[in-house]
C-alpha cells in the first residue's frame, strides 16, 4: 500500500492530514465545551509565535522537544519503542547539576560541554539498563522503560528531599543555584536587537539542539552504524544474516537514544532554572513520542514537529490566562490525537489517501493505452 | 506494632488494593486476548473523573458508575478500533488514550464545574459508602478471629467485594467456559481460532471491552468510594502498577489479587511510616514507592521465575488472503 504513494505525500501530506483531523477533533471538543475553537485558535497563534515573548518560550519548549524526539526517533529506527523519555530526561538533569555543583568551572563555555557530557552519560545510563534486559533477557522495552521512569521519578524526589537538599531552602526540595559564571547566555544576551525581554528562557542550547539534528541526520543515514541501525529495524533477521548483531544494536540505540533524551536538561536545567528541582522534565519525554511518530523519525520532520509543539505548549500557556474556562490541558488532548492519528490509526488514514492517488494513476494510463 | 496495628494496615491494604485489582484483571482479559493495553491508567481516569461528575450532578452514585463504566468503555472501543479494526500499533494507541484522558478529563471539568478540574466534594447518596458485614458487631469481641472480620474484612465499600469476587469469576471464565478457552487461544495462536471459525476480531472486541468495564469500576471506585471527588490525576499511576503487578502474577487471576495486594501493602506501609527501620537499616519511603516497579523488572529480567507473555500479544492478526 505504500508503493502507490508519493514520497511527499509519505512526509508531508499524511502528517499534514494527521495535524488537520486532530485540530478539527479538538475543536469539536471545545465547541462541545460551549466555547469558541476560532477564538481558541487565534489565542493558541498568537500566544505563540505573536510576539518576540511568545517565540522565547516557543523555541525553549521546541529545544526541549528536538532532543526528546530525536531520541525517540532513533530507537524508533532500531524498530524500539523508548517511552523511558520522562525518566532518561530526569537523570540527564541529575547528570547537569553533579557537573555544575561540583565542578569549578570558570565560564560557561567550558561548562556546557562537561554538563552535556554529564547529561548525555546520566540519560543513556538509565535507558541501559532496560536496553541490556531486552537485548539479553528479551524483557519487553516499553515496560521496562515505564517502569525506569517511576523507578526514575522515586530516585529523584529521594535524592533531592535528603541528599542534595540545600538547608535553608525553604523546604523546597531543590538544589543550590549554580554559580554565574556558568549561567548559559539567553537570547537577549546573545540579540538583545531582537526584542527579547532580559528573561527569555531561550538560550544558546538551541544551537545545540541543531547540531544534535544534524548529527542524528549524519548518524543514521551517513554511517555503517546508521545503516546497521535501519536494517536491523527493518526487518531482525535480514541483519542477522547480515551479520549485525541484535545485542550490539539493541544496546547502541537506546544508549545514543538515551543520551540525547538527556541532553535536554541542558536546556531546562542548565539554561533556565539554573538549579535542579523536582520534575525538570514536565512531560517532555512524552511529547517527544509524538514528535518523533509526526516528524516520520527524521531530524528535519522532528525538527518542524517539536516546533508546532513548542507552539502548542507556550500556546496553551496562554490559552488559562486568556479565555475564561479554558485550560492548557486541551493540548494534551492534541497531543494525544496526534499520536492516535500518527501512530495508531495510521492505516485509517492512509488507505483512503492512497486510493486518491491510485486512481489518479490510473486515469493518465488508461488514457495512454486507448 | 501489635495485632491491632497490623489489621489496621492490612485493612489499609486491601482499600488501596481494590482499584490495582480490577484494573490488573482488566489487563488479563486484554492481553490474555492478544491486545497490549497500556491505557489502564487513562481509562481509570477518565472513569474516575465521570462517575465522581455525573454523581455529583445526579446525587446518585450508581448513575454516577454506569458514567464512568460508559467513559471507560468509549476509550477501549478507540483503542479496540485502532488496534485490531486498523491493525495499529497497541502500545501507541495507549500512549494516545493515556493522554486523552489526562487533557480531556481536566478540560471538560473545568467547563462543567470551573474548580480548576476538581469535582465537587461527594456526599451521602453521592458516594459509596462502607457496609457492614453480618454479625461483624457481634464476634469482635472473638479473639484473633473476631477482628479479622469485624475489622479487615467488613466495613468497605459494595465495590471492594465486587472486586474480590471478579478474581474467581475470572478464573473461571478463563478456564471452565468455552468462551474463556477460546479468549486465551486467540492470545496464543489467532490463526488455529480464525480456522476453527470463530472470529478473532469478536473474541478480541469482546476482551477489550470487558477490560473497558473493569476500567471502568476501578476509576469509579477511586473517586466515589476511596475519596469523595475527583481531582487531577488522580489516578496516579495505579494503571501502571496494575500493569506491573498483571506481569507480577504471570497472567493469572489468583496471582493477580497477591500481586495486588502486595503492592497495596507497600502503598498502605509508605503511607503509615515516613521511613521504615528493617534490620537496623532505615528504608526511605521512596524506596518503598518505587519497590513495584523494581520488583516488576526483577520479574521480567527473567532472574526469579520467568514471565512469559500470551505468544499473539502486541501483534495485530492479518487474516490469510
Amino acid at each position: 500500500m505504500t508503493e502507490s504513494l508519493p514520497k511527499w505525500a509519505d512526509i508531508l501530506l499524511i502528517p499534514l492530514v494527521n495535524l488537520v483531523l486532530a485540530l478539527i477533533v479538538s475543536g469539536i471538543v471545545v465547541a462541545l465545551i460551549g466555547k469558541d475553537p476560532f477564538e481558541a485558535l487565534y489565542i493558541l497563534v498568537n500566544g505563540s509565535v505573536g510576539s518576540a515573548y511568545g517565540w522565547g518560550y516557543t523555541l525553549f519548549y521546541t529545544t526541549n522537544f528536538i532532543f526528546t524526539g530525536l531520541g525517540v526517533a532513533v530507537a524508533f529506527h532500531a524498530r524500539l519503542f523508548n517511552i523511558g523519555g520522562e525518566g532518561q530526561a530526569a537523570l540527564g538533569g541529575l547528570g547537569v547539576a553533579l557537573v555544575l555543583l561540583y565542578l569549578p568551572l570558570p565560564h560557561w563555555s567550558l561548562a556546557i560541554i562537561a554538563a552535556s557530557l554529564g547529561a548525555a552519560l546520566f540519560g543513556a545510563a538509565w535507558a541501559a539498563i532496560p536496553a541490556y534486559l531486552q537485548a539479553q533477557r528479551g524483557s519487553h522495552i516499553v515496560i521496562t522503560t515505564i517502569m525506569f521512569n517511576f523507578i526514575a521519578s522515586a530516585l529523584m524526589v529521594y535524592l533531592l528531599s535528603r541528599v542534595l537538599l540545600v538547608p535553608g531552602a525553604g523546604g523546597s526540595p531543590e538544589t543550590a543555584r549554580f554559580v554565574e559564571a556558568v549561567r548559559l547566555p539567553n537570547a537577549y544576551d546573545i540579540a538583545p536587537w531582537l526584542g527579547f525581554s532580559r528573561s527569555t528562557p531561550l538560550n544558546v542550547s538551541f544551537f545545540l539542539a541543531l547540531a544534535a539534528c544534524v548529527f542524528v541526520w549524519a548518524l543514521i543515514w551517513r554511517t555503517r552504524l546508521g545503516y546497521e541501525i535501519r536494517s536491523f529495524g527493518k526487518s531482525e533477521p535480514a541483519g542477522l544474516y547480515g551479520g549485525i548483531s541484535s545485542t550490539r544494536i539493541t544496546m547502541v540505540a537506546m544508549l545514543i537514544s538515551g543520551g540525547l533524551i538527556g541532553l535536554m536538561a541542558i536546556n531546562s536545567v542548565m539554561g533556565e532554572a539554573e538549579r535542579l528541582v523536582i520534575d525538570p522534565v514536565q512531560g517532555a519525554g512524552f511529547v517527544g513520542i509524538a514528535v518523533a511518530l509526526m516528524g516520520r523519525s527524521h531530524p528535519l520532520g522532528v525538527f518542524l514537529a517539536a516546533l508546532l509543539f513548542g507552539a502548542l505548549y507556550q500556546g496553551g500557556g496562554e490559552l488559562t490566562f486568556e479565555m475564561n474556562g479554558m485550560t492548557r490541558e486541551i493540548i494534551l488532548v492534541i497531543q494525544a490525537l496526534v499520536i492516535l492519528f500518527t501512530g495508531a490509526l495510521d492505516n485509517m488514514v492512509r488507505a483512503p489517501i492512497a486510493r486518491v492517488f491510485l486512481t489518479l494513476r490510473r486515469k493518465p494510463a488508461q488514457k495512454a493505452g486507448s | 506494632m501489635d495485632f491491632l496495628d497490623i489489621i489496621q494496615i492490612l485493612d489499609s491494604s486491601l482499600r488501596l488494593a481494590t482499584p490495582l485489582l480490577l484494573a490488573c484483571l482488566a489487563g488479563l482479559f486484554s492481553e490474555r486476548a492478544g491486545i497490549f493495553d497500556i491505557g489502564l491508567e487513562g481509562k481509570m481516569l477518565a472513569s474516575a473523573f465521570l462517575s465522581a461528575a455525573m454523581a455529583a450532578y445526579t446525587g446518585n452514585v450508581w448513575l454516577g458508575l454506569l458514567a464512568g463504566v460508559l467513559a471507560s468503555l468509549m476509550l477501549a472501543a478507540i483503542h479496540g478500533v485502532a488496534s485490531i479494526t486498523f491493525r495499529g500499533n497497541q502500545l501507541i494507541s495507549g500512549v494516545a488514550i493515556n493522554f486523552l484522558a489526562s487533557g480531556l478529563t481536566v478540560v471538560i471539568g473545568e467547563a462543567w464545574f470551573g474548580l480548576g478540574g476538581r469535582t465537587p466534594q461527594l456526599e451521602g447518596a453521592a458516594r459509596f459508602h462502607e457496609i457492614t458485614l453480618p454479625f461483624a458487631d457481634a464476634i469482635r469481641g472473638v479473639p484473633f478471629l473476631g477482628p479479622i472480620y469485624a475489622d479487615l474484612l467488613s466495613g468497605h465499600s459494595i465495590l471492594v467485594y465486587v472486586a474480590l469476587a471478579c478474581v474467581p469469576a475470572t478464573w473461571w471464565i478463563l478456564s471452565r467456559t468455552r468462551f474463556g478457552l477460546r479468549l486465551r487461544a486467540v492470545g496464543e495462536n489467532p490463526a488455529a481460532v480464525d480456522t476453527a471459525g470463530i472470529s478473532v476480531v469478536g473474541l478480541r472486541f469482546a476482551a477489550v471491552m470487558i477490560c473497558g468495564v473493569l476500567c471502568g469500576i476501578a476509576g469509579a471506585y477511586l473517586a466515589t468510594a476511596l475519596s469523595a471527588g475527583f481531582v487531577k490525576e488522580m489516578s496516579a499511576g495505579r494503571g501502571f502498577i496494575a500493569l506491573a503487578a498483571l506481569i507480577f502474577a504471570k497472567w493469572r487471576p489468583w496471582q493477580a489479587l497477591g500481586a495486588t495486594f502486595l503492592f497495596g501493602l507497600l502503598e498502605a506501609l509508605g503511607n503509615r511510616f515516613q521511613s521504615l527501620e528493617l534490620m537496623g537499616i532505615a528504608i526511605p519511603t521512596q524506596f518503598m514507592q518505587a519497590l513495584p516497579y523494581i520488583l516488576t523488572v526483577v520479574i521480567l529480567a527473567g532472574f526469579v521465575g520467568k514471565a512469559i507473555p500470551p505468544r499473539a500479544g502486541g501483534e495485530p492478526y492479518v487474516k490469510e488472503r
